[in-house]
């Protein structure tokens, strides 16, 4: 089981921050999990809809697009941070 | 000399930055510098009530002490302090603090302007904005130039 946790306007358009799903083995990528999320309702589609302005980490750490997902405890969708 | 230990924090509260200058002041003697930085709220021309500020709690301390253990790899310093706050935050108030403390003060003014650079790149925070007309403005979007600051760095 994987917990994903979502942040800011991400978290808002899905409507929760956080929830626990069984990653399908063919989800091998952070791109693959995205666009299987996109597929799992409009507020999913909408939150993603710009894909490459998400922002991902795995287990705290930040990661690209093309990393694997295997393994992977806690994966974190987010836009652009804005601290500081 | 024993490696600095960055102190890092994300709270809620506020932070007494005189109180932190002691802290760092206080545990070693061989420091010729301490650079403050010290981010607030603007007022956006009086039209702002607050910031809200979201943070991933965990990856934002694991981040901070990542881009601290990169910033005390390039420069010598003699003490480190990030502090960062969350929550409901007014104009006026202190949202960030980054004290760089070393022997000189070259090391630490490139070390906080580094550190800042990166944090508002890295750290997972977000800024939500509400209006003094109640409403809310939205979600802070990333700037182009603070990217742009952040890439500066790679190419030294």
């Amino acid at each position: 089981m994987t917990k994903l946790v979502y942040f800011a306007w991400v978290r808002e358009r899905i409507g929760k921050g956080e929830e626990v799903i069984e990653l399908d083995p063919a989800i091998v990528t952070v791109s693959d999990l995205l666009a299987h999320l996109k597929t799992r309702g409009e507020e999913y589609a909408a939150a993603l809809e710009y894909e490459n302005v998400i922002r991902v980490a795995i287990n705290q750490e930040h990661v690209e697009h093309d990393a694997f997902v295997k393994g992977a405890t806690e994966i974190a969708l987010f836009p652009p941070m804005t601290g500081g | 000399m024993d490696a600095v230990q960055p102190r890092i924090i994300v709270q809620r509260d506020d932070f007494d930055i005189a109180a932190e200058m002691s802290q760092i002041s206080g545990q070693n003697r061989n420091i010729g510098a301490v650079v403050t930085f010290s981010g607030l709220c603007r007022d956006e021309a009086g039209t702002l009530a607050a910031l809200e500020i979201e943070h991933y709690p965990g990856m934002a301390e694991a981040e901070m002490t990542r881009v601290a253990a990169e910033v005390l790899d390039r420069w010598t310093l003699t003490g480190l302090t990030i502090i960062h706050r969350f929550g409901l935050i007014k104009p006026g108030e202190n949202i960030v603090l980054v004290m760089a403390a070393s022997i000189h003060r070259e090391a630490a003014f490139n070390a906080a302007s580094f550190l800042m650079d990166y944090l508002k790149n890295t750290a997972p925070f977000w800024k939500k904005e509400h209006l003094n007309t109640g409403e809310e403005r939205g979600w802070v979007e990333a700037k182009t130039k603070d990217q742009d600051a952040f890439k500066r760095w790679h190419s030294l």
